[in-house]
């Protein structure tokens, strides 16, 4: 117990003894526990919680009664990081947040700061296509993961070194582009950090040939396998009202059946122009709303991007071809300094909604306030209302299903 | 349905007449000619006007997208939250705000939204661990992010770090 208080936080010392008594690592007191109950711990250590969640459960046999989430250990304070740095310095900590989309991380923080400074629609249409193209190979790679995981958590091994053979192709385009592997830093508060690579549109293009044929045998291999099915099929349904009320978005809400995507529903930069489908779950297999329809989701996501990716190449390498005099940077401020106010601005990431409340005083280049609504933090959130009742197998399907990233849940 | 969204001003009227009868005023500020319109309530009937804008037909506000803490600093001697809303069938989007005075008196709470939409849970246990804002109401106000024994809310503009935690000297 400290002996003397300490002057920012205004407690009491039985307060702090209060803290100290729930700082107990299990939200579930023993002597409220039935007799056939039980505490099972799961993680911060496991693979098939995708990074450093922890789960308490509270088991019946091999029934779950109840699941607490404990998230935290991957705290890294970007928001009070970003309220000591200027504007355009907190792009590469926004890369940090879900690390599996970094382009699309960088892009929504970058939307927001852009409205803020009125440069929104300004932009040269080769930055917003540029945007867009590294975006949606960002999306198709970030999903790569997730299928290729899932199947992981369910117990099949050969589609998870499939789709991380694809998506390094994709890193590897990225690389060229941005000079870092997964952490870019590429998109800029007012344009793009270069121009694409000469050959860059061609490899793209080779690319897109190459990866459609690997769908399908993806599909083949795991979407409609028997056993997958079987262990996703029915599990894990999650109705509409309930993935509204969570806040869910991205795929767990379009599995749900509702036809919500923020590049339609916004129709942010040049997504207008571009002709793609919103995919959602259709409930084929079993239940609308279970972990298959997820799934599916993300795989026919993965189509759709494709496409958006082929109509970015005809246009960046047709009407807004590359040209000498062009620079990428040339919108850039040199000074980012919005006027007072405050906006909300989102994007679709490829795992849901990516929110950036920032709130600026017109004084100073560094924000007031910065906050970032992940969209995999209010995903996990509704985990335990659908996993009461469901064995311990099922659980991990289910989060598998919800592909989250801790990055993202704990900022 | 082709969604036709109102403004924040004919939203900000509705919210007017369904509270204009009884008691204090619900409205205690506005602004429409903002970049993002905002509406300021009052902490006192906020759990209410929030079960009305979720459940109104005119405009149904079923998601709420983002509950952020805000701190406005010692010298406004203010900390609060806004609420980002909006609705999926109509389109309509709408920020509220609620704020309180900073210094903390047991009673002066902001109401939980919780009961209302079910992913204000986590957001404000996240309010509550960062800023140290207290959600009367709320099922189960933990902290989120930080550990259960830290001392003192990051965000708030004063905070000071503790010298050390767990005997780990904290300096950067």
């Amino acid at each position: 117990m400290p002996t003397t208080q300490h002057p920012a936080h205004d407690r009491t010392e039985i307060e702090y003894a209060d803290l100290l008594r729930r700082s107990a690592p299990y939200k579930t007191r023993i002597q409220e526990l039935n007799a056939e109950e039980m505490v099972l711990n799961m993680g911060p250590q496991h693979p098939s919680t995708h990074g450093v969640l922890r789960l308490e459960l509270v088991t019946d046999g091999e029934v779950i009664m109840e699941a607490i989430p404990h998230i935290g250990y991957l705290h890294r304070c970007f928001e009070k990081h970003a309220e000591a740095l200027p504007f355009p310095q907190i792009i590469p900590y926004t890369d940090r947040l879900d690390y599996l989309a970094s382009m699309n991380n960088n892009w929504g923080f970058v939307m927001t700061v852009e409205k803020m400074l009125g440069l929104d629609g300004k932009l040269p249409k080769r930055v917003e296509y540029i945007r867009v193209l590294v975006a949606e190979l960002n999306r198709i790679a970030s999903h790569l993961v997730a299928l290729g995981t899932f199947g992981l958590d369910v117990g099949a091994i050969t589609p998870f070194l499939w789709c991380f053979r694809d998506r390094e192709h994709i890193l590897k385009l990225l690389e060229w582009a941005s000079g870092a592997r997964m952490l870019y830093n590429y998109i800029w508060v007012g344009g793009v950090f270069y121009d694409l690579p000469i050959g860059f549109e061609e490899q793209c293009a080779e690319f897109v040939t190459y990866f459609k044929p690997k769908l399908k045998e993806l599909e083949d291999l795991l979407v409609h396998n028997s056993i997958f099915v079987n262990r996703t099929a029915n599990v894990g349904v999650l109705p509409l009202d309930v993935a509204i009320s969570y806040g869910c978005s991205g795929p767990v809400l379009r599995g749900s059946g509702l036809k919500m995507d923020l590049r339609k529903m916004d129709a942010y930069s040049v997504y207008p122009e571009l002709d793609f489908e919103v995919c959602v779950g259709k409930g084929e297999m079993g239940k609308l709303g279970d972990c298959w329809d997820r799934f599916k989701v993300r795989a026919d996501e993965i189509g759709e991007s494709l496409k958006i990716i082929s109509q970015c190449i005809t246009q960046l390498t047709g009407p807004h071809r590359r040209d000498p005099g062009f620079d990428p940077r040339g919108m850039c401020p040199p000074k980012a300094r919005p006027k007072a106010g405050e906006y909300y601005g989102r994007a679709e990431n490829p795992k849901g909604t990516l929110g950036f409340y920032i709130v600026a005083d017109g004084r100073s280049d560094v924000p007031l306030r910065c906050k970032v609504r992940g969209p995999s933090f209010s995903n996990l959130s509704m985990l335990p209302a659908i996993s009461r009742g469901v064995l311990v197998a099922d659980l991990i399907a289910i989060l598998g299903s919800i592909d989250i990233v801790l990055g993202d849940v704990d900022r | 349905m082709t969604p036709s969204p109102l403004n924040s001003e004919a939203i900000a009227s509705i919210i007017r007449e369904q509270f204009a009868l009884e008691g204090p005023p619900v409205l205690l500020a506005e602004q429409h000619d903002v970049l993002q319109p905002w509406i300021q309530l009052s902490p006192f009937r906020l759990r209410e006007v929030c079960t009305f804008l979720r459940d109104d037909p005119r405009l149904y506000f079923d998601f709420l997208d983002c509950l952020s803490g805000v701190d406005l600093g010692p010298e406004e001697r203010k900390a609060g939250v806004v609420y980002h809303l909006m609705s999926i069938p109509h389109g309509h989007r709408i920020v509220l705000k609620c704020f309180i005075s900073r210094h903390g008196h047991p009673d002066n709470t902001i109401p939980s939204v919780a009961p209302v939409w079910l992913s204000a849970d986590w957001h404000e246990r996240e309010a509550f661990d960062l800023f140290g804002i207290s959600f009367e109401g709320h099922p189960d106000l933990r902290r989120i992010l930080m550990p259960n024994d830290w001392l003192g809310h990051p965000l708030r503009k004063d905070y000071e770090d503790p010298e050390s935690y767990h005997g780990v000297k904290i300096a950067y």
